[in-house]
């Protein structure tokens, strides 16, 4: 909870001190970017609410089970690519991704399967795709990120077998 | 899917031209909400006929709670895009992180990306708004798999408490080069795949 406060007061901070800034170049620019800003947030609002409220339930019913079975130790780099597709599978959100992959390592997971697991559902999760990142950037530039963005977690999975962590 | 980003290129380039920011075009709802909105709907079914309305209502109440806490920092995020928008220069924003930048522009996005307070919801609008006064899709890749990979926000608030302090620590080191790696190779593809449409 801390930790939470804390970071929302670094953001509101920083919306202060950049807000103070616009404000410096005159008050038409503060306006402006206040109108920009406010409506970027309203068309905004109802895909969060679907993407928020809608998680819980694709989170309640997709089978974690299979996930964490298909990462066990010995699964090697096929482990690691079932862990990528998963990855991009699970629903985003901040927790859902993690406490399948806690589960997982608890459940004798091989590192790095999980790590890649953790890594593909940060970078290109496909509801966070669809419903954080099209509605706030240009979509040829988010479906490019993500494609770039695909080796990473095979990356991620050599440098753990290599330094044999975490 | 596998035809969306064939799509895109053409649309986009006009976007560069006549529209000061790509990211204030605002999209009409499309394919992928209303395929995703399916998906809900078809889970809160689902959920429905194995936990019974008890079931539907605790998640909905869960998730209503989640979304109230997330709106503010929305709120934040949007604004902070907008001024950011509104305040860097062009000159200086496409010379420092623009496709000319080389490393250096890399390890700026990058660093950014690492210190960026918030979520999401800031990291997304701060993204567009760089897109939109002059960095390159290099820096800017740099930037989101930076703010996704190493930023402190998610590994603080959810990873470390979840996933265990050992793990999260390997997993960040693991992570360090990444955002340059995709960022060298995002602008690599970039370069060859928009020779001719790139602004």
């Amino acid at each position: 909870m801390n930790a939470a406060f804390l970071i929302d007061a670094i953001l509101w901070a920083s919306v202060a001190v950049l807000g103070w800034l616009a404000w410096q170049r005159g008050r038409p620019v503060l306006v402006a970017s206040l109108r920009e800003g406010s409506m970027d947030f309203i068309h905004i609002v109802p895909r969060i609410a679907l993407g928020v409220i809608g998680s819980g339930y694709i989170a309640a019913v997709i089978p974690s089970e299979v996930i964490i079975g298909a990462l066990g130790p010995n699964s090697g780099w096929l482990g690691v690519l079932t862990a990528v597709v998963a990855g991009a599978a699970t629903p985003g959100g901040p927790v859902i991704g993690f406490s399948i992959g806690a589960v997982a390592l608890k459940a004798g997971g091989g590192s790095p399967q999980v790590l890649a697991y953790v890594v593909a559902w940060a970078l290109f999760a496909f509801q966070r795709l669809v419903l954080w990142e099209i509605p706030f950037m240009p979509a040829r530039f988010v479906w490019f990120r993500a494609a770039v963005s695909v080796p990473l977690p095979f990356l991620a999975a050599a440098i753990a077998m290599a330094i044999g962590k975490p | 899917m596998s035809d969306v980003p064939l799509k895109q290129p053409a649309a986009a380039d006009d976007a560069d031209n006549g529209e000061p920011r790509p990211g204030r075009a605002r999209k009409p709802i499309g394919w992928s909400t209303i395929m995703l909105a399916a998906l809900v709907a078809v889970s809160a079914v689902l959920v429905y006929r194995r936990d019974g309305v008890n079931g539907v209502t605790e998640i909905l109440s869960h998730d209503l709670s989640l979304f109230g806490g997330i709106l503010p920092r929305v709120l934040a995020g949007c604004l902070l895009g907008a001024f950011i928008a509104e305040i860097l220069p062009h000159d200086k924003v496409s010379k420092s992180l623009g496709p000319q930048s080389g490393l250096k522009g890399l390890l700026i996005g990058a660093a950014f990306g690492a210190v960026l307070p918030g979520g999401p919801f800031t990291a997304y609008p701060v993204a567009s708004a760089l897109l939109a006064v002059g960095a390159d899709f290099g820096a800017t890749i740099s930037m989101v798999v930076s703010w996704t990979l190493i930023g402190y926000g998610r590994a603080v608030a959810w990873e470390i408490p979840i996933m265990g302090t050992d793990f999260t620590l390997w997993r960040i080191v693991i992570s360090l080069p990444l955002p340059l790696i995709a960022g060298a190779f995002g602008r690599f593809v970039y370069a060859r795949l928009y020779r001719d449409g790139a602004p």
